[in-house]
């Protein structure tokens, strides 16, 4: 027991066996940018290739290919795990625990997912390519018509839905069991609740994709007809099943992404969350309809009429808790004392984008809009403002705000608000003119375009070329600050910050909490 | 809460398992056979039920007229000449019918089929019976040989009244490969 107080080992040993969640979560996110980068690459080549009408620089297949590992590679590689990560880093210091609930399983759920995204991105030196059958891949297209590597595209999914799963129990573990004496569940930060919630959407769908995946496995190798019709099964069927999972994905992606701004915006704003016990109530709600409004994903595959109401009115009712979140948002900085920091901008920017592709969720959820703006370019645009404004810009907004305590160094605030401001016109004008190409007309996953839409797919892609440039700024000053940032000790890096992680030493050591912390009774929640 | 560890963390992980286990056997268990009966039941997708229809025959409603149309279509790299021997019918509701339609394998070698059926307007497909239908079965046939292969259908009394005309569809498929065991078909 005397060698309790132990550093972290040395070599590369400390990163393969560690049990340390923060040594976990930063690999975590580590691996992430990574996949954030590899991502990007893959979006660069789609924008180059749309920069003018035509075909310029790649074959129709491989821009497939690319379509296809730029999502899958995104949601499954960058979002995901960089939120994992930061449950990892922060949950325990937020909640007063010394470490997650299961230690070495969190090991694993992390370790397993290199090997994973190696194989999958391997994938694209295979004969008849990568998977090219698009991010949702819709049967028969990946199973009939599927490149032989769908195999192990499909050995894949199963591998990084284990580690999500494995992952969401060990948070779900730790909030459940971990929490300091007097940290009662009305008192966790909101990030904290965000991710409890999240974890249990994890549960309960990542086993709904393994068995889709299954499901074509057995459909390719072993002779069934699930997705078949030859064989008295229904290709409609697989789209029940992947959306049953996609929808509670979406919010999966962006109930950490809520939890995160809510942090961070009462930071900045001088003032606790407004509404917290709302927020918490509102993050269950879209928790719950999220489970009973997939087919708004599938509006036009041939739906009874009283199926596409309902499924219209079930979305629709979404807008409601999250409008609710929206306005506590608006409210905690309703006559606070502002200052505009990286992480506040990146907030703001959030704000304000995310609403932008709520409202157009808010029109596609209309079903007869639908059949307009269906497997468009308008679609396009809407997601990416909720998945890159919406979870990427308020990850980036934690690494901003959190690195001080991670590294007890302060990032260069103006290589930082640099960064914010190329991100949100780079992103805008990436992503608005789609909007307008969407409504005319233009259909999403196809290499080529009518000669009208030149301009702004000319638009599209300087944006995103400006968008991809300014995440190597980030890299950049993230990097800087670890090895030469000015250092800091105070335990508040931010005045206005409120939560346990703001009470332990700046840089936050090896080991936290390893007597929980005393919690104020009549402090009301962080 | 009903403990299943002594040690709170476990009991936790023991039951989230459970979930985990038990939302993959629900795709399997629940959602695939309750997407096919749903389908059946309600005649989503035109699904007609796969089941030879068996109830007793009522009178016949000579009091009107509904237009029965056929439409066959080859699924991809199938090369079989297939087709209704008529392409419409005026049939009462209530009476029985039969047509056939006409398949001939152009190929050397020999092949089996299976036709899958879907009805359009869907709300019509709970109204069509079929008491007897190429469908029912995989259909093989020899190289370079043609077969007339029958249709025997009802439509229901109960057909509502604004469907004039319905669209019978039938795809073609190539289950050679598929044909070694039997496979239900519906």
């Amino acid at each position: 027991m005397g060698d309790h107080h132990h550093g972290p080992a040395k070599g590369l040993g400390r990163w393969l066996f560690t049990t340390n969640h923060k040594d976990i979560g930063t690999m975590y996110l580590w691996f992430s940018f990574a996949m954030f980068i590899l991502g990007g690459f893959f979006a660069m080549v789609i924008r180059a290739e749309l920069f003018q009408p035509g075909m310029q620089l790649v074959e129709p297949a491989f821009f497939n290919q690319m379509t296809t590992l730029h999502g899958l590679v995104m949601v499954f590689g960058a979002i995901m795990p960089s939120f994992v990560g930061l449950a990892n880093w922060m949950i325990p210091m937020m909640i007063g625990a010394p470490d997650m609930a299961l230690p070495r399983m969190n090991n694993w759920s992390f370790w397993i997912l290199p090997p994973t995204f190696l194989l999958l991105a391997s994938t694209l030196f295979m004969e008849g390519g990568a998977p090219a059958f698009g991010w949702t891949f819709y049967a028969p297209l990946s199973t009939t018509y599927a490149p032989p590597s769908v195999t192990y595209f499909i050995f894949s999914v199963h591998v990084l839905g284990l580690s999500s799963i494995m992952g969401s129990i060990n948070i779900i573990a730790t909030v459940m069991n971990m929490r300091a004496p007097g940290m009662t569940y009305m008192k966790m930060p909101l990030f904290v609740w965000t991710w409890l919630i999240t974890a249990f959407l994890l549960v309960a769908v990542m086993p709904v994709l393994a068995g889709a995946v299954t499901m074509m496995l057995m459909d390719i190798h072993f002779g069934t007809s699930f997705f078949s019709a030859a064989g008295g099964g229904d290709p409609v069927l697989f789209q029940h099943v992947f959306w049953f999972f996609g929808h509670p994905e979406v919010y999966i992606i962006i109930l950490p992404a809520f939890g995160v701004v809510s942090q961070i915006i009462p930071a900045f704003s001088r003032k606790p969350l407004f509404g917290y016990d709302s927020m918490v109530y509102a993050t269950a709600s879209i928790a719950f309809l999220s489970f009973i409004v997939w087919a708004h994903h599938m509006y036009t595959v041939g739906m009874p009429v009283a199926g596409e109401l309902f499924f219209m009115y079930a979305t629709m009712l979404i807008a409601v808790p999250t409008g609710v979140k929206v306005f506590n948002w608006i409210s905690t900085m309703w006559r606070g004392s502002l200052s505009f920091e990286t992480p506040m901008l990146f907030s703001i920017g959030f704000l304000v984008l995310f609403t932008i592709g709520g409202f157009t969720g808010l029109m596609l959820s209309i079903a007869p809009s639908d059949f307009q703006y269906h497997d468009s370019y308008f679609v396009v645009a809407h997601f990416h403002y909720v998945m890159v404004a919406g979870a990427v810009f308020s990850m980036t907004a934690a690494v901003y705000y959190w690195l001080p305590k991670w590294c007890g160094r302060m990032y260069n605030e103006t290589m930082g608000k640099t960064h914010f401001w190329i991100s949100f016109i780079g992103f805008n004008l990436t992503f608005f003119p789609q909007h307008f190409v969407g409504l005319a007309g233009m259909p999403r996953r196809i290499p080529d375009y009518s000669l009208q839409f030149a301009d702004f797919n000319m638009m599209s892609s300087i944006g995103a070329f400006i968008y991809g440039a300014s995440q190597i700024l980030f890299l950049y000053n993230v990097i800087a600050t670890i090895v030469s940032g000015k250092p800091t000790s105070e335990e508040k890096v931010w005045d206005g910050a409120e939560g346990l992680e703001w009470t332990i030493p700046t840089p936050a050591p090896y080991h936290t909490f390893e007597t929980p912390p005393k919690i104020d009774p009549a402090h009301a929640h962080s | 809460m009903i403990r299943l560890s002594a040690n709170p963390a476990i009991d936790t992980v023991i039951k989230l398992v459970t979930v985990a286990v038990a939302m993959f056997a629900f795709v399997f268990v629940v959602m695939v056979p309750l997407y096919n009966v749903l389908c059946d039941a309600l005649g989503i997708n035109g699904k007609t039920s796969g089941d030879v229809y068996t109830s007793v025959p009522a009178a016949v409603d000579e009091s009107r007229l509904v237009t029965v149309q056929f439409v066959a279509t080859n699924n991809e790299g199938m090369p079989w000449e297939f087709g209704p021997s008529t392409t419409a019918m005026k049939v009462h509701p209530g009476a029985v019918n039969d047509t056939v339609f006409y398949a001939r394998n152009p190929l050397p070698k020999a092949m089996v089929a299976q036709a899958i059926p879907s009805v359009s307007p869907a709300r019509a497909a709970e109204y069509f019976h079929k008491t007897e239908c190429f469908c029912f079965n995989q259909q093989p046939l020899e190289g370079n040989s043609a077969a007339d292969m029958p249709l025997q259908f009802i439509i229901d009394q109960d057909l509502p009244r604004d469907i004039g005309t319905i669209t019978l569809s039938y795809t073609i498929f190539d289950v050679t490969d598929m044909a070694k065991g039997s496979i239900a078909v519906r």
